[in-house]
């Protein structure tokens, strides 16, 4: 059994930093910002498997959490080596005016 | 019964505390105009999702949380915040855009969305957790999952680390060349 709260209270709480990161991925403009309200999304993502994992009682859901926080990590090494590279080339950085990829 | 509802008032207790913890910390990261405070925020917002985790009783899930996310990559995203320079930027200054509007719908039609599918098709299976043991979420129970049923996506999680430090190592070396030439 789950002490305190069901697990559609833990649901509730990814849903919310999901739609938050979602806000802010659409919102922001700095790319910066715009990679730390992914890992928001990512969060609320894994929050929802772990609680699922716990009402389960099966240990897939939080294989699958590491497999995200893996994939986050590679996310957050290419986009900050992108962050760096837009840097050094003096580039404006703001995610609106960088529209074209060609370089 | 009596230990068993204190210690669920309890649970009651840090689940509130946590749960508004990663809620206000969530929307700190996103209004914030400081990148560095928004990188902080972040740092909260991990650490009380770790509190959440051990609650759900996923021990390892929440020390890897707490190792790998607020520790190595929040510490990168602070170099790298730091190295290029805080740049205020104040979205919400000139009044409402047409995008800023547009987007807090879509972002408040997800949250809706997410709520009312899982209302609908999973509101009454949720009530009766299953009863787990004490093993569930410990760093054996993983490693032996991970090494037994999971053992290609643990392989393939390494190749993809692999190929994004590769990525990294080639945007560096390439931007490197362009300013020499």
């Amino acid at each position: 059994m789950l002490l305190g709260p069901g697990v559609a209270w833990y649901l509730g709480i990814a849903a919310f930093l999901f739609g938050t990161g979602a806000l802010g991925v659409l919102v922001r403009r700095n790319p910066l910002i715009v990679l730390l309200s992914l890992e928001i999304m990512l969060n609320g993502a894994n929050l929802a498997l772990i609680a699922f994992s716990r009402h389960a009682g099966n240990g897939a859901g939080q294989i699958f959490a590491l497999a995200v926080m893996a994939v986050a990590a590679a996310e957050v090494c290419v986009g900050i080596g992108l962050v760096v590279a837009l840097h050094r080339r003096r580039l404006s950085m703001d995610v609106d005016t960088l529209s074209e990829l060609h370089g | 019964m009596l230990a068993i509802s204190a210690g669920g008032g309890l649970v009651w207790a840090v689940w509130v505390i946590a749960g508004f913890a990663c809620i206000a910390s969530g929307i700190a990261v996103v209004s914030f105009t400081n990148p560095f405070y928004s990188a902080l925020a972040l740092i909260g917002n991990l650490g009380s999702l770790a509190v959440l985790y051990l609650l759900l009783s996923a021990e390892f899930v929440a020390a890897a949380q707490v190792l790998v996310y607020a520790g190595a990559v929040m510490v990168m995203f602070l170099f790298v915040i730091a190295y290029v320079g805080p740049r205020h930027e104040t979205p919400w200054v000139d009044g409402p855009s047409w995008q800023t509007v547009g987007a807090v719908l879509a972002a408040a039609s997800i949250f809706v969305e997410i709520i009312v599918v899982i209302g609908l098709k999973a509101g009454g299976r949720l009530h009766h957790s299953e009863h787990v043991n004490a093993t569930f979420g410990s760093p054996g129970w993983i490693g032996r999952l991970f090494l037994t049923d999971h053992l290609l996506a643990f392989e393939i999680t390494s190749i993809v680390l692999l190929i994004a430090a590769v990525g990294g190592v080639i945007l560096g070396s390439h931007t490197r060349r362009r300013e020499t030439a």
